[in-house]
């Protein structure tokens, strides 16, 4: 479908899509980033929504978006603040009025904008009449009026009818950014190929949208956001927890073992249950057990058995399946936990993200318990991890901590699909003889990795007993001897430094080499960090930028790197977790960025912290509103690496 | 919704799927099963004789010794894995049956069996316990029950009477009881059993029928702990006593007990009561007729579950012994194995292709 309307070019464009939680958002946000996907755009999404199932209709609380960032170049957040914020009641523009710039583009779908749901908004007047939204480009549409009207042939109810109006808005918006439509009436074709009267009805509502933009007076221009040159090879757009149970799946091919997983559904995590329940065909067991302490223990029982043990959950599942996790620490086992960390303490904000559960996985055990932790940086890199995770596990014998969170869990991003063949491989050997005179010692270590053999029940002659009691060393009988004890501590902790010989040198990304400022995170604050970074740099600040996968053990040039930069700060969406860690190891005195909203970090406020921090060491001031209203986020160096 | 038909055979063995013993191999001893670690529990205390009878049952079963599994959790019973010249896991408190699901779910090549106490399987572990029991995971529960905390110096348990005084009821316990038989019927336990641990013969036969049953056997056995809770048994270990207090469950025959008279049968049965439970009565000429015939394969647990009823809450005079229920049902180790094998029959491949097909699935676009 080709426009005869103005084209305007745009490089980038972030689009927010709001309504109440009945209203299909995020199935309008995910159609349109496919649409987007499809066409070559690189992308990143940020899906939000209430805890609620379905909150009271109307409400604020009820209020359910989906955001999404494309661009014709490399991009690394979803955005800060919205471009184009669609709201399909007064509630969803109440919630997100807020967010967005002076000249955002609103687009409000007026059906509802009664005095009852404006009452339940918490407005005391109509917000479309006046001057409220003054310093908007408002188009106010009766999307809902019109979605009915143009559905009525197929005979739904007013309600069933009402429903396709997200597929009315998609097909407006859609036809404003010139999406390719074919993907969105396929897929609505196959998602509602049982009832095609409402397959029809939604099919139509998209349709009409896009026509309607196509002769309304009231859109005069509509945009084309050409594609982003990228690396050669497939892509595909992923969700961080897709993506991470692809990992899941693959360590097991890579390891040769079957994989076990042992669940108990919990936001934000479930989804990666529920994807790893389809893949029976490769092996993967699921269990879905009957609490969190069920789930790990199954696992734990499945990795002594010869399996991938592997569990999911969020924090508070952490703080159940903890005993559990110091057993696997002792019997040296492996063991995956996957932590999808979301806001706490408690149950806190279980829709929403942090990053604060990292020293609940480096220290929430009792006793000297350490345990690896591996973080992903990106929704494609949970894959990434994950195997590495499984790496080390299988390797050092160890339960190792896989910390995703909210943000990259349900936001996704385009993805290289990886080459199988050169992904890595993970050898378990399995113990399958007794050791020299005829016995078999189960605590007997590996020089170099100092991992204890791992024998699995049906080995003859290699019958063991192993448990949460201290081992004696070698033998691995009970033991109360104090010298053992403290050899078998030091050996256990000893035995997880040791993983820092098997990883590369950290990566920093310090273009001038002339930084003495270094911003150093981890998880998914790797995009805000990265965009604040590239702000900085093209007002002419000088910045290094490091990010940590691996945050136990530390790679080994950790200090090194650290001790290079004359400040180092250490944004994170808690309270400073990391930079205890830093301070504590490397005497170190880290700058704390900490924001707990529950939300990602925003790349224009970071940026305004690593600019004064920048100016501050060099003496200067370092003015970023060049920087921030160019609507660019990537530096010239690495886009023309990615379009080579 | 429907499920999918996945092909298992009825009425498979308990051990069916875990190898044998080498028929031309000697046979096995009990001191094969016995492992080099000194048994450190009180002296006198129950659970050396069910070590004794389960090391010299083991043989019995004909496996390989390699391919036996025991978990347990925490408490005094719970050390009966170093024991034993198997395969075995020391857990943590309350969650043998959570561990052993997961083992027995990823192999059926196991036999595997989960040691725990009153205080592990139904106080801290009772979520497991009853989980495992309905989902009917291909084990065997033994569950040693000497109505106190051992391991923990004396206090009071989930089974203990009430009015109990102890360490931490100087007052005597207000906490009810549970009653390990009726809880394992109430979570649809399709195999439950009570024994004693000084009645080598019958605790031995129960045991060949738990490790027969194919799903979660539970195995209540008494057994006594001589420092904190000493002669809480006595009633049905006492050569005078025991004829009185227990009621034998034995499949197909009338359920009486008592001091046998001169026909070698005892005095009292059990018969329905009006209420729909059951009742003890005298035997006579006119109600002979009438007693409960034990059925332990009845489908519908509720008169097992009214005999497990006639156990005494409180200081024990009385108990049913044997087995309760012995029904089929299939396990969720066995579907959940099948559902897998269903679904790599399905494929073609190796897995490696596999995996490239599952990644590089879904709406994808090239960028030469």
């Amino acid at each position: 479908m080709a426009s005869a309307k103005q084209v305007k070019q745009l490089d980038r464009v972030i689009i927010r899509f709001a309504g109440d939680s009945g209203d299909g958002m995020q199935l309008t946000g995910d159609r349109f980033t496919s649409e987007s996907a499809s066409f070559g755009n690189d992308l990143s999404t940020l899906p939000n929504f209430p805890a609620e199932i379905r909150a009271p209709q109307g409400t604020i609380h009820g209020v359910s978006s989906f955001q999404v960032h494309f661009a014709d170049h490399d991009i690394l957040t979803p955005g800060d603040a919205p471009d184009v914020l669609v709201a399909m009641n007064p509630a969803a523009l109440r919630a997100n009025l807020g967010d967005l710039p002076k000249g955002a583009t609103v687009i409000v779908d007026t059906h509802d904008f009664t005095a009852r749901n404006l009452t339940k908004a918490g407005y005391s007047h109509n917000p479309l009449d006046g001057d409220d939204l003054a310093e908007y480009a408002v188009h106010p549409v009766d999307l809902t009026g019109m979605t009915v009207a143009a559905v009525k042939e197929f005979g739904l109810s007013r309600k069933d009818a009402a429903r396709a109006k997200n597929m009315f808005a998609l097909g407006l918006v859609s036809w404003m950014y010139g999406r390719p439509t074919e993907g969105t009436e396929e897929f609505l074709a196959r998602r509602f190929a049982k009832v095609p009267a409402i397959r029809d009805a939604n099919v139509t509502a998209f349709r009409t949208g896009w026509n309607f933009g196509e002769t309304t007076e009231a859109f005069v221009v509509s945009y084309e956001v050409k594609p982003a040159p990228m690396a050669p090879g497939t892509y595909r757009n992923i969700t961080g927890n897709l993506a991470l149970a692809y990992g899941l799946v693959a360590a097991g091919v890579q390891s040769g073992l079957p994989v076990f997983l042992g669940s108990y559904p919990i936001t934000p995590a479930s989804d990666v249950l529920h994807e790893l329940s389809k893949h029976k065909d490769m092996g993967v067991t699921t269990f879905q057990a009957e609490d969190e302490i069920a789930g790990v223990g199954a696992a734990l029982g499945a990795s002594f058995a010869g399996h991938l043990g592997v569990t999911t959950t969020s924090g508070p599942g952490v703080a159940l399946k903890s005993e559990t996790i110091g057993l696997a620490v002792m019997t040296e086992l492996p063991l995956l936990i996957v932590d999808v960390q979301r806001g706490g303490p408690s149950t806190g904000l279980p829709t929403k993200t942090e990053q604060a559960d990292l020293l609940q996985a480096m220290f929430g055990r009792n006793g000297e318990s350490p345990v690896p932790v591996v973080a992903p940086q990106s929704p494609g890199d949970c894959f990434d991890a994950a195997i590495e995770a499984a790496r080390i596990a299988v390797t050092y014998r160890t339960p190792v901590f896989l910390l995703s969170d909210g943000m990259i869990a349900n936001g996704s991003e385009p993805w290289r699909v990886p080459e199988v063949h050169e992904l890595p491989t993970i050898d378990p050997q399995f113990a399958t003889h007794t050791h020299e005179g005829g016995e078999f010692q189960p605590y007997l270590r590996d020089e170099a990795t100092l991992a204890r053999p791992w024998a699995v029940p049906g080995t003859p002659g290699l019958e063991h007993r192993i448990g949460g009691l201290e081992k004696g060393d070698g033998h691995g009988n009970i033991s109360y001897d104090p010298a053992n004890h403290d050899f078998m501590v030091r050996t256990r902790q000893a035995k997880i430094d040791r993983i820092a010989d098997s990883l590369p040198p950290l990566e920093v990304d310090d273009p001038t080499g002339a930084a003495k400022v270094l911003v150093i995170g981890w998880g998914s604050t790797y995009g805000p960090i990265g965009a604040a970074c590239r702000r900085v740099r093209r007002a002419g600040g000088e910045v290094a930028q490091a990010h940590l996968r691996h945050l136990n053990p530390f790679p080994s040039d950790l200090g090194d790197v650290l001790k290079r930069y004359d400040k180092v700060l250490v944004p994170e969406m808690n309270l400073g977790q990391l930079s205890m860690l830093l301070r504590a190891k490397y005497l170190v005195d880290t700058v704390g960025y900490n924001h707990v909203r529950g939300l990602p970090l925003k790349a224009a406020e970071l940026a305004e912290a690593i600019g004064s921090l920048v100016g501050e060491v060099a003496g200067t001031e370092l003015d970023l509103s060049a920087a921030a209203h160019q609507v660019r986020d990537a530096d010239p160096a690495h886009e023309k690496e990615a379009s080579r | 919704m429907s499920t999918t038909e996945l092909g298992i055979p009825a009425m498979r063995g308990g051990t069916d799927g875990v190898p044998p013993v080498d028929p031309d191999a000697p046979a096995q001893t009990g001191k094969e099963f016995t492992s080099d670690q000194e048994v450190r529990w009180c002296p006198g205390c129950g659970d050396y004789a069910v070590l004794k009878a389960v090391q010299s049952f083991l043989p019995d079963l004909g496996l390989r010794r390699e391919n036996i599994t025991f978990v347990s959790g925490i408490g005094c019973s719970s050390r009966f894995p170093y024991y034993l010249d198997t395969y075995g896991m020391h857990s943590i408190h309350g969650r043998a049956p959570a561990i052993a699901t997961g083992l027995a779910t990823a192999r059926e090549d196991l036999s595997v069996w989960v040691v725990t106490g009153d205080g592990d399987a139904l106080s801290i572990g009772g979520n497991h316990l009853i989980h495992a029991l309905r989902r009917n995971v291909n084990m065997t529960i033994l569950l040693f029950n000497n109505r106190i905390y051992g391991l923990t110096k004396g206090q009071y348990s989930p089974t203990s009477e009430a009015g109990k005084v102890t360490k931490s009821t100087p007052m005597g316990s207000v906490d009810h009881p549970f009653n390990p038989v009726s809880l394992a019927l109430g979570a649809e336990g399709t195999f439950v059993a009570r024994t004693i641990d000084s009645d080598r013969k019958h605790l031995t036969s129960v045991l060949a029928a738990a490790a027969a049953h194919r799903g979660t056997s539970l195995v209540e056995i008494y057994q006594n702990c001589p420092i904190f809770n000493d002669g809480a048994f006595d009633a049905i270990k006492d050569r005078d006593t025991k004829d009185e207090a227990i009621i034998p469950l034995v499949h197909g025959e009338p359920i009486r007990f008592g001091t046998p008279g001169e026909d070698g049968l005892g005095p009292r049965g059990l018969v329905r009561s009006a209420s729909g439970g059951v009742e003890v009565v005298d035997v006579t000429t006119d109600n002979a007729g009438d007693l409960l015939v034990h059925d332990a394969h009845a489908d519908d647990p509720t008169t097992a579950f009214a005999i497990s009823r006639l156990t005494d809450a409180g200081y024990l005079h009385r108990a049913p012994i044997g087995i309760f229920r012995s029904v089929e049902r299939p396990t969720y180790d066995d579907q959940a194995r099948a559902q897998v094998d269903l679904a790599v029959g399905e494929r073609t491949g190796d897995r490696s292709d596999r995996l490239a097909a599952l990644v590089g699935g879904g709406d994808t676009w090239t960028v030469v």
